[in-house]
């Protein structure tokens, strides 16, 4: 279920979401796309990979990507702490399921989102490319980001195909 | 855990009715007498005709009523099955196979194929169309008294006569004495049956086999006579029903049918039970307790068992695949109007399932170019003194890990001139370049090339062999082309026996460690220092005076940190290519289990998959195709340059 899908149809008008923290800004994703929290992971580097994605973890007996978005919000890139964290989600990628790891660097708590207080990203005054976010919530004088995962995800494919296509023109 | 489709079911039963369907077809061209061939489309046909309408697929069932009907013919020799109507029927079957696909299927065409159909089975059928002379038999028997007691069963023997066709049945109950007289276990009737049958007196006799030596039995041929009985034809089904449920049950007994899915979780799991099991090794490796260390050596055992039968049962014979060859040949031979025999052989060979399906696109790309580009036309081929009909033959059969599939024709062979002169024109090669056969046949299989003077229905349209082998590769298997001119090509494709498992060889390279498929690895060797040295600058080692591209991973995978002093050289090679790979570390032997990439990385051209160490961690598997084509680029480089 994608999460604009849930949020005009959740009933109650509550959106259940995760918060973590990436760089001191806090962010949000739907609390139902995640399947765990890890505190540790062994990290391996596949070279030449993109680089939001460029390592692979063991997330019990499976190989899963683990994705970086500090570099899409212009962040350094996250670095290990007492407080980090990899949120394992489950996403659908080109119409297949797909678990994901996410680094955040630190992990808060699952929250309610009041649907009311969530508004459109602001089209310009942003840091961030407006279509890396689906939209802002205010909660107790904060704002709390909730990005577009699937469009971020969906970058890494762009490249991939231009890439491809250069080759099929060969 | 999904519950299971029951339209599902049917569509997998009746994809697997429709292949028995063509494949007794095409047996029944060749033989078109053989009784059991015909027995076999014909009960095919008719589970179809049953579960289609079991399921609602009326319009199936209706359609497949006629070519049942047809068969029907046949099969009591009332019709002959002569090429005309197996042609119809093929037609049909490829109607029934939309028409399997959704209850409310609809497709055209539906009428044109049963007057096809029709017309000919009146062609033939009109010259035959007496039944078997059926004869009239007068059977009359009694049971001894005490038959009932023994387990003996009238109503089975009569049911049994019933069978072998119409009968009428009158018991004759003068024997039976009065009510004071009678215990109820005794038999005392006898039985008078008239019954049509075009079965000889030895059917009917065996009926009574078991009960012959202690009864009355008189059989006695009244057909002459005209007694009365019904004329009404043997009811159609009756005979060949209880075979049918035979072969059935016993099916029934001897295969389970599971959904793939369910082998690949399996599979899965006991990819984890593997890395598990390693985990335990490693760890117990410490300890000094000898308690726990045969444990550990009887579950390394028990694992290792439990993973070969793992494999093997997600291997399927290769006739699957085979099967449905036959008929593209069919139908080759009638597009081309060239006279075409198939021959195949090794057809019990066992592969992986996944690679069976992968492999069925490029082999019918392979058997079209045979066809096509490979068979002369008949004139042709006398012309040059070969025998009319051309040959293409698949063959399969398994070297150690490996299976090699052959597609060999006897046509006319790869004209090197023509692929040369195309090359030339295509600009691929340098005009007047050294090149060797075995050079020549691999242009063939670059992106873009196609020598075939005009675009046909079959081929050459430029795409086709690159992605064949593109295929091929993905598999991690290998394609060979060998051609003699005026006697035929043969395409070699060796295929590994299992995508998920691979035996590696674990390197290390900076900080991270790599899995090379050890069934690529030729040799390990020390990069010495003054072997370094003499290959800094330029991407090549010598190798008992030949030179090997060389390619550092260090420097591909961009690694940073100082290199180890004592660097060693994988030397891998794809059949006949071979390049070294420069590591840090030789770790030693690894069985992996292959996991594959997610989307993210499928791009990563230099990994083929992922798979976990017994550590737990993850260690990338290098994709040796691509290096290997890597290593040839820098070669091209260096030719180019010198």
């Amino acid at each position: 279920m994608s999460l604009e899908q849930s949020l005009e149809h959740d009933a109650t008008g509550h959106l259940q979401v995760l918060t973590f923290d990436m760089q001191g800004e806090t962010f949000a994703i739907e609390a139902v796309m995640v399947r765990e929290i890890i505190d540790h992971m062994p990290e391996t580097n596949v070279p030449t990979a993109p680089e939001m994605v460029s390592g692979l973890a063991n997330f019990r007996g499976r190989v899963i990507p683990l994705a970086d978005l500090h570099h899409e919000f212009g962040f350094a890139a996250a670095g290990k702490t007492l407080h980090s964290r990899v949120i394992v989600i489950e996403i659908v990628l080109d119409g297949e399921p797909t678990l994901v790891g996410l680094k955040a660097d630190k992990v808060h708590e699952v929250t309610l989102l009041e649907l009311a207080s969530t508004e459109n990203p602001p089209r310009v005054g942003m840091r961030w490319r407006p279509d890396f976010i689906r939209c802002i919530a205010k909660r107790a004088g904060d704002f709390i980001i909730v990005p577009d995962l699937e469009r971020i995800f969906a970058t890494s494919f762009e490249t991939d195909r231009s890439i491809a296509q250069q080759f099929t023109q060969h | 855990m999904s519950i299971t489709d029951p339209l599902d079911v049917f569509r997998a039963e009746s994809q697997e009715l429709l292949e028995r369907i063509e494949e007794g077809l095409l047996d029944l061209e060749r033989r078109p007498d053989d009784g059991e061939v015909i027995a076999r489309v014909f009960r095919a046909l008719h589970t179809l005709k049953g579960s289609g309408a079991m399921f609602g697929f009326d319009a199936l069932a209706s359609f497949t009523h006629h070519c049942e009907s047809a068969f029907d013919r046949v099969r009591k020799r009332e019709a002959a099955a002569t090429p005309r109507l197996i042609e119809a029927v093929l037609a049909a079957l490829d109607h029934m196979r939309a028409l399997a696909q959704r209850p409310d299927a609809t497709a055209e065409g539906g009428e044109i194929l049963l007057t096809n159909l029709r017309q000919a089975m009146d062609d033939e059928g009109s010259t035959n169309t007496h039944p078997p002379s059926s004869k009239t038999w007068r059977i009359f028997f009694s049971l001894p008294t005490d038959c009932l007691i023994n387990g003996t069963r009238p109503l089975a023997l009569l049911d049994d006569l019933r069978n072998l066709g119409e009968a009428e049945i009158v018991a004759v109950t003068s024997k039976i004495p009065d009510l004071a007289q009678l215990t109820p276990t005794e038999c005392h009737l006898a039985w008078d049956v008239l019954l049509a049958s075009s079965e000889p007196k030895s059917a009917i006799e065996d009926v009574f086999l078991f009960v012959i030596s202690d009864m009355v039995l008189e059989i006695e041929d009244v057909t002459d006579r005209g007694d009365t009985l019904s004329t009404a034809p043997p009811q159609s089904d009756s005979p060949a029903e209880p075979e049918k449920f035979e072969t059935r049950t016993t099916m029934a007994a001897q295969t389970v049918r599971v959904p793939a899915s369910r082998l690949d979780e399996l599979l899965d799991q006991v990819g984890e039970l593997m890395i598990a099991q390693s985990r335990l090794k490693q760890a117990s490796a410490a300890s000094a307790d000898s308690n726990l260390r045969s444990v550990v050596e009887e579950i390394e055992r028990l694992a290792s068992v439990l993973r070969d039968s793992m494999m093997f049962v997600r291997m399927v014979p290769i006739s699957q695949l085979f099967g449905r060859f036959r008929r593209l040949i069919h139908d080759l031979a009638l597009e081309t109007g060239k006279q075409i025999e198939f021959a195949a052989e090794g057809e019990t060979t066992e592969l992986d399932k996944t690679v069976i399906e992968r492999l069925a696109d490029p082999l019918i790309h392979l058997i079209r170019n045979a066809a096509d580009h490979g068979l002369e036309s008949a004139a042709d081929r006398l012309a040059a003194g070969k025998a009319q009909t051309g040959r293409i033959t698949l063959s399969a059969r398994q070297v150690g890990a490996e299976v090699i599939i052959t597609v060999g024709d006897d046509g006319r062979g790869i004209d090197r001139a023509r692929v040369r002169a195309k090359a030339e024109e295509l600009r691929m090669i340098t005009p007047g370049a050294q090149l060797s056969d075995h050079d020549i046949y691999q242009l063939i299989t670059k992106p873009g090339f196609s020598t075939a003077a005009k675009i046909s229905n079959l081929s050459g349209r430029g795409v086709g062999m690159d992605v064949v082998k593109r295929t091929i590769e993905g598999l991690r298997g290998t394609l060979e082309l060998s051609s003699t001119p005026g006697a035929g090509s043969l395409v070699d494709l060796r295929i590994p026996l299992t995508l998920a498992i691979i035996e590696g060889l674990l390197v290390r390279v900076g900080d991270g460690r790599y899995v090379i498929p050890l069934s690529c690895v030729e040799e390990c060797i020390e990069l010495s220092p003054e072997l370094d040295m003499r290959s800094t600058g330029r991407c090549f080692v010598t190798l008992r005076d030949c030179l090997v591209p060389l390619l550092r991973l260090r420097e591909l995978f961009a690694i940073e940190n100082p290199p180890d002093p004592h660097q060693k050289i994988v030397v891998v090679s794809t059949g006949a290519e071979r390049v070294g790979l420069a590591v840090d570390q030789i770790l030693g032997h690894h069985q992996t289990v292959i996991k594959p990439l997610s989307r993210f990385h499928t791009n990563v051209e230099m990994f083929s998959g992922a798979t976990i160490l017994g550590d737990g961690s993850v260690a990338l598997i290098l994709d040796v195709m691509h290096l290997v084509a890597e290593g040839q680029k820098q070669e091209g480089q260096l030719r180019a340059a010198g």
